[in-house]
């Protein structure tokens, strides 16, 4: 397929050596090579002159005083400050994913099965933790616990349920999108060597249908693990408490913090993003499977454009 | 159910809150995400490294973290101030936040439109001599824009949804709203919680509805 720009990952499904040039604009002659020159210096200056704005706003705050920044450098700092935030979001993260997945599995296959006493549930329960924000879900577990079944909700289980909720119902569509992407012939063909209805779903589809899914999920997994900052809000001692609460509260110094504690969520989304994308150039070559690798539901997919795992939320 | 009764005029003050924030971060999003779309196609590597840059940062970070920086960091150490009220300067900082976030997925959805445009269209508009921001402009915008009314609705989806985060930082928009009536209201937990929940239904569902309408009225025949 020919795209309008080019980069690595449009052009790899051809396999072939990504094409540089644009067909937006022309090659450049030297009249527009010159252009561009200037151009590029224009923005080069503008951007040093946001960040010289930028210098001196900080500076006229004493944000870079190098007494905020220090205790960055110091391993007690990480050690008993930053890493049990990160502990703590990332088991938030791990325990909900471990959980959400089989949520998933069972309301997708719930929405395919051909009862209907299955089927409308799941479909109900899929809808309405999808069209719901995640945070009112959280405040809700946390005040309902308490309030109306008399249990003593701990931040970090009002997290995790409110991330089986809605990201066990976003799985749910992908592995219902997962196993409606392979082709009927299969378990048509399975039904005709005389497979029941489960054994179809166990030995066929469901084989098939993960490989499929695989980058989805991860790529969703993505989206929960931001989401775990979520949790600030109602005091779980995650990263970005970490960042915003506990060090600007040692060390009077937010914005270094809270860059700091950005700098290491990108970096681990970076690595998850990473594996999804692997997972998803392995699954288009994969011979496991007959079908091709879905997109996580609200995706940003655009029919005709070229495909790629990322997932909005 | 009393509750929700008595407390109607907060609650749908609450929920036109969202609205605001919604449209105001929707409108702004929108056009930094479509400047951002125009820099990551554009002749200039530095622009293009400048878009994928902002892209891959904001994508990565966690909204809460977004909101936090902007109302703590923007509002509180560096002073930046829209407004003496206090509670309106929460707001537009939260607003900055959330229209910084959307851009960049408003930004790769744009992309992945252009990419729906047929090669023909860009290459005969580099024949009759048009430059690049006359092509973009001209030629290729309009249609990948058409292409991506309906990822563009699932973004809109996703904002109001996502203007809850806005509680971080004290915005009394619909959650932070529920989060005070629980505790006013302890023993109606769930009548209020179910309110809630069918205000953002009311929102979101007829908004899903419009983009999928428009997106097929508006889609471009090939």
């Amino acid at each position: 397929m020919s795209t309008l720009t080019a980069e690595p990952r449009q052009s790899r499904e051809h396999g072939s050596v990504p094409d540089r040039t644009s067909v937006l604009y022309d090659a450049p002659g030297p009249r527009a090579r010159r252009r561009n020159t200037v151009f590029t210096a224009l923005v080069v200056l503008a951007v040093l002159a946001v960040l010289y704005l930028m210098v001196i706003k900080l500076q006229e705050k004493n944000q870079l005083d190098p007494a905020l920044w220090r205790p960055f450098l110091q391993a007690d700092v990480w050690v008993n400050l930053i890493l049990p935030g990160l502990l703590n979001t990332l088991s938030a993260a791990v325990v909900a994913a471990v959980i959400a997945v089989p949520f998933g599995f069972v309301f997708g296959i719930g929405r395919l099965s051909e009862h209907a006493w299955i089927r409308v549930p799941s479909d109900v329960v899929v809808e309405f933790f999808r069209a719901i924000p995640l945070l009112i879900m959280i405040f809700a577990v946390m005040y309902g616990g308490s309030a109306v079944f008399g249990l003593t909700v701990t931040p970090f289980m009002a997290v995790v349920v409110g991330l089986v909720l809605y990201n066990g119902s976003v799985l749910a569509e992908i592995v219902r999108a997962g196993i409606q992407a392979i082709p009927r012939g299969q378990s048509e063909a399975a039904l005709a060597v005389g497979l029941r209805k489960g054994q179809v779903m166990r030995m066929i589809l469901l084989p098939q249908a993960v490989t499929a899914m695989m980058p989805a999920i991860v790529a969703q997994l993505v989206v929960l693990l931001k989401d775990t900052a979520l949790g600030f809000i109602v005091s779980f001692e995650d990263l970005l408490n970490a960042g915003a609460r506990v060090l600007p509260s040692n060390f009077n110094n937010i914005i270094p913090a809270v860059i700091v504690i950005a700098v290491v969520y990108i970096i681990i989304n970076l690595i998850v993003g990473a594996i999804a994308t692997w997972l998803e150039r392995r699954t288009r070559r994969s011979r496991k499977t007959t079908a091709q690798p879905i997109e996580p539901p609200g995706a940003i997919v655009v029919p005709g454009a070229t495909p790629g795992v990322s997932a909005v939320d | 159910m009393q509750a929700l009764f008595e407390e109607f005029p907060v609650i749908r003050d609450a929920f036109w809150l969202t609205i605001r924030l919604t449209l105001a971060s929707g409108i702004t999003a929108l056009l930094l995400g479509t400047i951002l779309a125009a820099m990551r196609v554009s002749p200039l590597p530095v622009l293009r490294g400048i878009g994928t840059a902002y892209v891959n940062i904001l994508r990565n970070t966690p909204l809460t973290l977004v909101i936090v920086f902007c109302g703590l960091g923007l509002g509180l150490v560096l002073d930046v101030s829209f407004s003496t009220s206090l509670s309106t300067n929460y707001l537009w900082l939260s607003i900055i936040g959330l229209s910084a976030y959307t851009a960049a997925f408003v930004c790769e959805a744009i992309r992945a439109g252009i990419n729906t445009v047929p090669i023909g269209q860009a290459e005969a508009a580099r024949a009759i001599g048009l430059t690049f921001s006359q092509n973009l402009r001209l030629i290729v915008l309009p249609q990948a824009l058409r292409a991506v009314i309906a990822p563009l609705g699932s973004i809109l989806i996703a904002l109001i949804k996502n203007t809850t985060v806005a509680a971080a930082i004290g915005v009394t928009e619909a959650s932070l709203t529920m989060k005070t009536l629980f505790e006013s209201h302890g023993a109606e937990v769930i009548p209020i919680f179910f309110g809630f929940a069918l205000g953002f239904v009311i929102l979101t569902l007829p908004t899903g509805m419009l983009f999928t309408w428009l997106s097929k009225r508006l889609a471009v025949i090939r």
